[in-house]
């Protein structure tokens, strides 16, 4: 499902297919991103989220089509990237700051020299997303919502006009997911940036999210959240049967139909209770 | 004040050339490992380090059985063992293991083979122990020219990655992401480890370099709040050990009446585990008041856990902490 939303898009992805090891991980997934907007990339375990945000960055080839940023191909300085998986021991004598630095000039070779400029972006960053309070702390012995404003902080350095998070809220308890949400929001609408958040759960996204990417057995639907996350779409997308529910304002996105009748029970590979099930 | 300072040392200690010897090769030599040490334990590959040292061994043994200087056999196999432990698989986490343990069991295998032939065609006993356990005090000069250069040469390429270096070891995904080549700037570390392992094993010797390398970096990154003053703290700890390893070796020799002397790299080594141990006190002594109150590390481990439960109370502690 391609909607071609913006002429001036920030991320453009057309047609893009990955084969690893002869499964078919994503299958022509097309969509684009605005300045500005929050764009949820929802989907179960498997579904071929961090492959797509990978492929994005360049990281990973595709079999075909392509991606462009800015209408360009490998705009590398253009995107800022927070991965799932980021292991800071608290053995690290690394400070918050110091980390915020190494996304201003880790790419940089040679000794770095002392510079009031870098120091003064660092500590506009760290105002940016409220974590000037334990700059000077040990990121390894932060608590995991703020290990992640530092990380937001590590990739925002570096100016990008896309920002890209991979399951940023997984290991992260409710109210500090939220203040992450909250937070990516505010900076996507000052600062004009495109956000682009992969979740396996998308109610924590819903008072924020502009958009959606839905993607299920490699396939992808996009477009506004009201238009996407209804039954008809994602049943057209799982290939069986899907019922949307709302319930005190938020999504339930089940299998089978609403009377009980699980399509689950015919379809052994489907999951009874698909992502966005879980009551945010 | 005089009786004292003779009394520390002994005669002749800044007069004899070997002495001057052993402060240089051994200055350079801590310098190199403390540098190399600080990304060694951050990149957790403190294994692969003393993988390197057995392969240093390897190579010290096979070069005096062909008649090269030992320094050239420490570092040379040393660089072809950071290599082998490259494509076997040291990026992967757990292809790091198995690549080292490999490089490491046909190290000591030619260790074994190498002595074998050294000790059986040669009279000179003392070489054996001279790779496996270091010879500080007797260095010839060519071999200290091609240890400063081999040093600085490590030194330099350290320098000049030391960022993405950096970036790589707190996430290889984001280095890659912003265009790091993140496998060319790892193996070019592992090359540095390689030189300084090899400059180690000529100083304090091949079974003793990992001590040199690890402990005035793990000692350093224990009491220090950035990667920076870490490096400075690592090399004056080195500077610490070597020189005082050095100055005790040789008072030893006038200790009792034997005057036999008691081998430099046991004091050296001796005092990098003492450094250790003293710089474990800070954060011993913190733990200690903690579990009265509130451990901080426990406190930001379960922070998780107690602002799910009490979300005020979990983050009212989080904050007086930071």
């Amino acid at each position: 499902m391609t909607d071609q939303h913006h002429a001036a898009a920030i991320l453009g992805v057309e047609g893009v297919s990955v084969a690893l090891s002869g499964r078919q991980i994503l299958d022509d997934v097309s969509f684009t991103i605005g300045p500005g907007e929050f764009t949820g990339l929802i989907g179960p375990n498997g579904a071929g989220k961090t492959t797509l945000l990978r492929v994005i960055l360049g990281l990973q080839r595709a079999a075909s089509g392509t991606v462009t940023v800015l209408g360009k191909p490998r705009l590398r300085d253009a995107i800022g990237y927070v991965p799932q998986k980021v292991v800071l021991d608290p053995d690290m004598p690394i400070r918050a700051r110091d980390l915020v630095a190494l996304g201003a000039d880790g790419t940089r070779y040679g000794i770095r020299l002392p510079s009031w400029q870098r120091a003064q972006a660092v500590r506009e960053m760290l105002h940016a997303v409220d974590a000037e309070r334990f700059a000077d702390a040990r990121v390894g012995n932060l608590s995991g919502g703020e290990q992640q404003r530092v990380l937001i902080a590590q990739a925002l350095i570096s100016r990008p006009r896309l920002l890209l998070l991979d399951e940023p809220l997984a290991n992260l308890d409710l109210r500090s997911g939220q203040e992450v949400i909250t937070l990516l929001a505010r900076i996507a609408r000052e600062q004009q940036i495109a956000v682009l958040l992969s979740a396996h759960e998308m109610n924590p996204l819903l008072p924020v999210m502009d958009r959606v990417v839905y993607l299920a057995a490699g396939r992808a639907a996009s477009g506004p959240t009201a238009e996407v996350i209804t039954s008809e779409v994602l049943s057209k997308l799982y290939g069986y049967h899907i019922e949307v529910l709302h319930v005190a304002g938020r999504v339930l996105v089940v299998a089978g139909d609403a009377a009980g009748e699980q399509a689950s029970a015919a379809l052994p590979q489907a999951p009874a209770v698909l992502p966005a099930a879980g009551a945010g | 004040m005089h009786h004292v300072f003779t009394a520390v040392f002994e005669p002749g200690f800044f007069g004899s050339a070997q002495v001057h010897t052993a402060v240089a090769v051994g200055g350079l030599v801590a310098i190199v490992s403390a540098v190399t040490g600080v990304f060694t334990v951050l990149r957790g590959q403190s294994f692969g380090g003393h993988a390197l040292g057995d392969v240093s061994a390897a190579g010290g043994a096979g070069a005096l059985l062909i008649g090269l200087s030992p320094v050239a056999g420490f570092v040379g196999l040393g660089i072809v063992g950071a290599g082998a432990m490259d494509m076997i698989g040291v990026r992967r986490l757990r292809g790091r293991d198995l690549a080292t343990g490999i490089v490491l069991g046909s190290a000591i295998g030619l260790s074994a083979l190498f002595l074998h032939f050294t000790t059986a065609t040669s009279a000179t006993t003392g070489s054996v122990q001279q790779i496996l356990f270091g010879s500080i005090f007797v260095t010839s000069s060519d071999t200290v020219l091609a240890a400063v250069v081999l040093g600085a040469v490590a030194l330099a390429s350290l320098a000049a990655v030391c960022r993405p270096l950096l970036l790589s070891t707190v996430s290889p995904e984001i280095a890659a992401a912003r265009g790091v080549p993140v496998r060319l700037v790892g193996l070019l570390y592992m090359l540095a480890l390689a030189v300084s392992v090899g400059l180690s094993s000529l100083a304090i010797g091949a079974v003793l370099s990992t001590a040199l390398l690890i402990g005035p970096a793990a000692a350093a990154l224990r009491v220090t709040t950035s990667v920076a003053w870490a490096l400075v703290v690592a090399c004056l700890l080195g500077l610490l050990a070597v020189g005082l390893g050095v100055l005790l070796a040789y008072d030893s020799y006038y200790w009792g009446s034997s005057h036999l002397g008691l081998p430099v790299s046991f004091f050296i080594v001796g005092i990098v585990f003492v450094t250790y141990l003293l710089t474990g006190l800070p954060a011993a002594a913190r733990a200690g008041a903690g579990s009265r109150g509130t451990a901080p590390t426990l406190a930001a481990a379960e922070n998780d856990k107690i602002a799910c439960m009490s979300a005020t109370g979990g983050h009212r502690r989080q904050r007086a902490r930071t």
